[in-house]
């Protein structure tokens, strides 16, 4: 037991009630964990929070801690009520890369409880919601050592402060019917190519990269990534319509009429009188909705890929962007494919890096100079696909009209060509 | 020590995710078939050659000490295969391929007094950020207010009584880390920043500040023969965007600092395309320890959600739907001259047709 401990009658309160508490967790940090040391941490932590509750206050405050070799990673904190409570004084968290979708074996938890124990709080959150394994609370001193001990056996710092930051990956093809891409391989082959850009923060502002296996999105990754990777499909969705008729016995008719037909965005699907179902592929927007409702009679096709969508980010500065398609399809299968990605990450990247000005999000920048500038200086040409209408507008200036018209037909007798091999 | 003395780091980046993940996750890597909602918190993936796995979903204090991350390891050795992953909303999950250690494993999550449930059409855990306990901006605590919250909403968490899922989030400050969600709980400040102009020469760098006001509110100006800042308090939004940058602009305020909530954000293509979360109310006091004004709100919208919403209609189909009038009606809650929005864009939020329900 620690010698003197803070009263903490308003955190008390959270300890009440049938969800688990973190106040108690922290409790039994400060009551029962053998070593003194992180006793008197949790100790004052829970004075200075306590403290916080009362004077409705945070009273943190940042400042430069890194470990050798690298810039960022860690979010580095020091009271601003140290005296008080000098045991959290230094409150640091370390920002560690965990493996797309969030995998662990119980033998690793155990191996990073063992060393955050000895180096740390003992405090820690999988994860933050840049997607971090967060390791909250140790000295300037232990972060080193923490991160050395950890490095050794195969875990690496995320990104903080401006530059790329460490991706996100739904559940994806180990568990998910709905996957149409190779989530691991995507997250890996982006993420450490720019492990120089994620440890040593040098970008405009930050840029994260986030991959969801199937248009449902469950990494949020066109309101919240720069780079939104999306798995998709182009030749027809998949239909079993012996569990359709299953369905329709289980749910009944008006179920499916009422919760798959007429929910259909595009009005593709239509229920046939002999409890089949026909959907019209061409107008089918890869919603997913029908394929949610029945996971087992409808499926994605078998020409699957990504969309790739840029320029995601939150409020600051000008308000919420979601991501804009600037690919509407791109086969993922070979080496080339991969590294064609990666190449679209660097230029994106190496433009934002040259264009963008001082804490301004690639997106930001891109309403800034107009997609279309964004696409010449990435070497992209424009699609339909990319928007939601022509403009609206006419405020333009158009004299260069028959070469860009020029252009398109060129590119259709290419693509036309190409298909025919 | 020395620089020669230090160690050199591994730059490994991001590990692989297969060595971690359950042999039959390997084994079936892209090959699900389809998978069933047999109860709440569980799940059956079946795979296409016949291979099966369940996943069972619990509920945590996401801020864990490491007795709670040793138990759950203990429970995923005794119980399970000693494969565990996190969701995006920090709820662990187990896999194991045995159906019949599915109820032993369901009932030691619980008898550790971890939550079962939050899969499918329910209410997951609120995704939320550090707050007081570890954040240098927070105008609110985070893990408490969750809690606080969880405590009240555990039987949406436990049950699948929702018309779709919903996904819920908290933030301290308008950055909103956050993120989107179908309802979201955010900090709002009301008044100014309150300007320590003895120290904004020694902490901040001036130029950089003025240019992350959103309005161009803030000016560089000498306050006491001190070069300092100063803000136009009819222009300024109150946002906070100046706060991070330069700490002695402080906009947190245990009084100002107010608590909004927003509606309708919906990460998801299903049906519609993705839509941002909407501001339906705000003035809520910041009351801790159990912030109860906030989570009666919630609770207030969820029912109306949950007696009015068609099946598959997440919170934003559901007002696409009825309508934004209906929606205050049925919640109760005031429309105000702020619901009205006035940032660039706000035209398309107006509505230019007769479109109108009576």
């Amino acid at each position: 037991m620690a010698k003197d401990i803070y009263e903490t009658p308003m955190l008390d309160e959270l300890e009440n009630g049938p969800w688990p508490s973190f106040v108690s967790g922290i409790k039994r940090l400060r009551d029962q964990h053998p070593d003194q040391r992180i006793q008197g941490m949790a100790n004052s932590l829970l004075g200075q929070l306590e403290h916080s509750y009362e004077t409705r206050k945070g009273y943190w405050k940042g400042g430069t801690v890194s470990v050798f070799g690298y810039g960022g990673g860690i979010i580095p904190r020091f009271s601003e009520v140290g005296k008080a409570f000098p045991e959290s004084k230094e409150f640091h968290t370390l920002r560690v890369q965990p493996p797309a979708g969030n995998y662990y074996t119980t033998d690793m938890l155990r191996q990073l409880a063992d060393s955050w124990e000895k180096w740390g709080s003992g405090l820690v959150t999988f994860h933050g919601q840049t997607g971090n394994i967060m390791f909250i609370g140790t000295t300037t001193e232990n972060t080193q050592h923490f991160f050395d001990e950890i490095n050794d056996y195969g875990w690496d710092l995320g990104g903080a402060g401006p530059c790329v930051r460490t991706g996100m990956s739904c559940v994806g093809a180990a568990r998910c019917e709905q996957s149409c891409c190779n989530e691991q391989a995507i997250h890996r082959s982006l993420l450490n190519r720019f492990t120089d850009d994620v440890h040593r923060p040098a970008l405009p502002y930050k840029f994260k990269f986030k991959v969801s296996g199937c248009p449902n999105d469950c990494m949020n990754s066109i309101e919240r990534s720069d780079f939104a990777i999306i798995g998709t499909w182009r030749d027809d969705m998949k239909v079993d319509q012996s569990e359709v008729k299953e369905f329709i016995k289980a749910k009944g008719r008006q179920y499916v009429i009422d919760n798959v037909v007429t929910r259909c965005p595009t009005n593709c699907m239509s229920l046939k009188d002999d409890d089949t179902l026909d959907i019209d592929n061409r107008n089918c927007v890869r919603c997913m909705h029908c394929l949610n409702v029945m996971n087992k009679a409808l499926s994605p096709g078998d020409d699957r890929g990504v969309t790739v969508l840029i320029g995601g980010k939150r409020t600051l500065k000008i308000g919420d962007l979601m991501g804009t398609v600037v690919v509407p399809f791109k086969k993922l299968e070979t080496q080339e494919d991969y590294d064609s990605l990666v190449e679209m990450g660097e230029n994106i990247i190496d433009f934002w890096a040259e264009n963008g000005l001082e804490h301004e999000r690639c997106g930001e920048m891109i309403e800034r100079i107009g997609l279309v500038n964004f696409l010449e200086g990435i070497g992209v040409d424009v699609d339909p696909h990319m928007i939601s209408s022509p403009r609206q507008s006419s405020y333009v200036r158009m004299d260069g009209w028959d070469e860009e018209a020029e252009k398109w037909f060129q590119r259709k007798l290419e693509e036309k060509q190409q298909a025919a091999g | 020590m020395s620089m020669a003395d230090m160690r050199q780091p591994i730059e490994s980046g991001c590990p692989d995710g297969f060595q971690y993940m359950h042999p039959a996750m390997r084994r079936n890597y892209g090959l699900w078939r389809y998978h069933e909602h047999p109860r709440p918190g569980v799940l059956r993936h079946v795979a296409h050659g016949g291979d099966e796995i369940w996943t069972v979903k619990a509920g945590t204090q996401r801020i864990l000490d490491v007795f709670t991350l040793r138990k759950l390891c203990e429970i995923g050795d005794k119980y399970a295969d000693g494969y565990v992953r996190f969701t995006i909303r920090s709820n662990i999950e187990y896999m194991v391929t045995d159906p019949s250690k599915v109820e032993p494993l369901v009932k030691a999550l619980e008898d550790a007094g971890f939550i079962v449930g939050g899969t499918a059409n329910s209410l997951s855990m609120i995704s939320h950020t550090q707050g007081w306990l570890h954040c240098d901006i927070p105008g609110t605590d985070a893990s408490g207010v969750v809690k606080a919250m969880m405590d009240e909403l555990i039987d949406e968490f436990k049950n699948c009584n929702m018309p779709n899922r919903v996904h819920m989030t908290t933030s301290c400050c308008q950055i909103n880390c956050g993120g989107q969600g179908d309802i979201a709980i955010n900090v709002q400040h009301t008044k100014p920043p309150k300007i320590n102009h003895d120290q904004v020469a020694n902490v901040c760098e001036r130029p950089s500040v003025v240019a992350r006001c959103p309005v161009a509110a803030i000016r560089p100006a000498l306050v006491d023969g001190k070069p300092s800042l100063e803000v136009d308090e009819k222009k300024c939004i109150c946002c906070g965007a100046c706060y991070p940058p330069c700490p002695p602009m402080q906009i947190n305020d245990p009084e100002h600092t107010k608590l909004a909530i927003w509606v309708g954000g919906n990460h998801s293509n299903a049906r519609g395309k993705p839509t941002f979360q909407k501001l339906v109310a705000a003035g809520i006091p910041n009351n801790p320890p159990r912030w109860p004004e906030a989570t009666a709100i919630v609770k207030r919208i969820l029912q109306a959600y949950k007696d009015d919403a068609r099946d598959w209609e997440r919170i934003n189909d559901w007002i696409e739907r009825i309508g934004w009038p209906r929606f205050f009606e049925k919640t109760g809650l005031p429309f105000t001259k702020y619901h009205v929005d006035n940032w660039r864009g706000a035209r398309n939020s107006l509505n230019a047709s007769t479109h109108i329900r009576f």
